[in-house]
């Protein structure tokens, strides 16, 4: 039964793809905020790039791998360059094809650029660019057909209304595999290195906020109540994680930091990722304070190891998002949700597959990346040499300066003259 | 007394900083300055706008001493700052003729000796 495309749903969804295309630039302004001003350009360009790639990849192969058929482990080629998008809805849906294509054609991109977070100030950029290309397939696109398209997760009853596992634990952990093989940046535990643009960080915080109401609220693919109720929580959970977090800091430091506000909207919006669709709004609320702690905790804790996750993808993404793919085991309500209780409603299986998937995601990613930089560092350094790194990746890379000072700069050509 | 200049790579501040501490010198003023010192002159390129950048960043630590801590000075400055490449940048010694330390009227040498009562 071929559902007939309903208007207002296509309009959100449409809507909600642009939302969520918006939130790779904020990502790469709250990433360029948290880095040394010599690397700006370059840590927003590996999310630019992002953009690019991953939707080339997602066109040519990445949407069919994930969404073609219901193969345990991979989809199959039958959408490979787009072939049988169009406008027909697909089987229980209510928008054309096309724009589910590209709904989820935007999750791919910003999936991609939150795994940069862990390699910045240090990674040649052409090397990343292949990697990206590669990552997005090889890990993006199978552990979205595990979680959304059909596989082995979502056929065992796992629930993930948004992306708790191909994203959120997906690029985390991923990350961790990225810094080891990577290598710390050479001043990492040497030297103070501090985030040049507070307000970068919390104007990119605030986009992202913003763009994961369509994340979130997209992710029912309709105006129907999964939707709108995760829409909702989207609100609530990222609020509560936010003053949670406020609180923590000021018992801590007496000060409550900024950029610790901007990463705390960035882990309750995580959070409420996969549970979104599923848990009322009450305990979205409480899903917004319980989720602060692990994060906080490992970003406190990870500077003091060898691990050099530049921008703590793993606490952010990788952490939140295992506590929401558990907390919709734990509090999931059919009443809100209609599809399945979890363990305080008395369905102590929802749980358990939950907690399935949070192992086969972080495993899947962690060895998959790890493997795959492996792979690429063997054809090509992976890493600038140490006297790039100190000059700075804007102008080892691409030749430009974020922040140029005129004085001393003598043209040398434009489209009129050469040199004289 | 001599007043010590050294200027050197930005990245390469903090080297020079731990390298000034370990060798007791307490005393001095960083500027962010630029210049030109032979190095290779950059190409950047904005949209079609090609331009060669003379000017490189550079950090200057002015750092007033008496006479027994130039070398050390010196020595602090080449260890934190020297990769071997061209851009390292360059020390002056210049000789120095009166210091006085605001707070107390305290002059030359006096004043430029870390000061033992640390109020905060």
């Amino acid at each position: 039964m071929i559902a007939a495309v309903n208007t207002g749903d296509t309009a959100w969804m449409l809507v909600a793809t642009a939302l969520v295309l918006l939130m790779t630039p904020a990502l790469g302004l709250f990433y360029a905020g948290l880095v040394r001003a010599k690397n700006t350009l370059n840590t927003f360009m590996m999310c630019v790039a992002a953009m690019g790639i991953a939707t080339l990849t997602w066109s040519v192969i990445g949407y069919s791998f994930a969404f073609d058929g219901d193969g345990d482990l991979i989809g199959g080629f039958g959408h490979a360059f787009l072939q049988g998008v169009d406008f027909v809805p697909r089987e229980g849906m209510t928008i054309p094809h096309i724009v589910f294509f590209a709904f989820q054609a935007t999750f791919c991109i910003i999936t991609t650029a939150l795994v940069a977070g862990a390699v910045v100030e240090r990674m040649r950029f052409v090397p990343f660019l292949i990697f990206a290309a590669l990552w997005s397939v090889l890990v993006y696109a199978v552990l979205a057909h595990w979680a959304f398209g059909g596989g082995w997760l979502i056929e065992g009853g796992t629930l993930d209304f948004a992306g708790g596992v191909p994203v959120e634990i997906a690029s985390g952990f991923s990350a961790v595999a990225a810094a080891m093989v990577v290598g710390a940046r050479k001043d990492y535990g040497r030297q103070a290195i501090l985030p040049h643009n507070g307000m970068f960080v919390l104007v990119g915080a605030g986009l992202l906020w913003f763009g994961w109401f369509g994340f979130n609220g997209g992710s029912g693919f309709s105006t129907g109540n999964a939707g709108v109720l995760a829409f909702v929580n989207t609100l609530l959970t990222p609020a509560a994680t936010l003053v949670t977090w406020i609180i923590l800091d000021v018992i801590r430091n007496k000060q409550a930091t900024a950029v610790g506000a901007a990463t705390a909207i960035v882990v309750g919006c995580v959070a409420i990722t996969p549970a979104g669709g599923f848990i009322s709004p009450g305990w979205a609320l409480v899903l917004g304070v319980v989720a602060t702690f692990p994060s906080y905790a490992v970003i406190l804790w990870r500077p003091k190891t060898k691990l050099d996750e530049t921008l703590d993808v793993l606490a952010a993404h990788g952490t939140a998002g295992v506590v929401g793919m558990i907390f919709i085991g734990l509090v999931a309500e059919t009443g809100w949700n209609g599809v399945s209780d979890g363990l305080i409603y008395g369905n102590a299986g929802q749980l358990w597959d939950q907690l399935i998937a949070v192992v086969a995601a972080i495993v899947y990613a962690f060895v998959v990346t790890y493997g795959l930089l492996k792979a690429i560092g063997a054809l090509m350094p992976l890493r600038v040499a140490e006297d790039e790194e100190g000059t700075g990746l804007d102008l080892v890379a691409h030749g430009e300066e974020a922040y140029p000072a005129s004085e001393g700069a003598l043209l040398v050509s434009t489209e009129f003259a050469s040199i004289r | 007394m001599k007043l010590v200049i050294g200027i050197v790579r930005p990245e390469k501040t903090n080297d020079v900083l731990g390298a000034l501490y370990a060798a007791d010198i307490r005393g001095f003023s960083i500027t962010r300055v630029q210049g030109h010192g032979g190095e290779l002159e950059r190409v950047e390129t904005y949209r079609g706008t090609t331009v060669s950048v003379s000017m490189a960043e550079k950090v200057r630590f002015e750092i007033a001493v008496s006479d027994e801590f130039v070398d050390p000075a010196i020595e602090a400055i080449t260890a934190g700052a020297q990769t071997g490449a061209v851009g390292d940048g360059k020390i002056f010694v210049l000789p120095l003729e009166r210091v006085v330390r605001i707070r107390s009227g305290e002059a030359d040498n006096q004043a430029i000796t870390p000061t033992k009562d640390v109020t905060p």
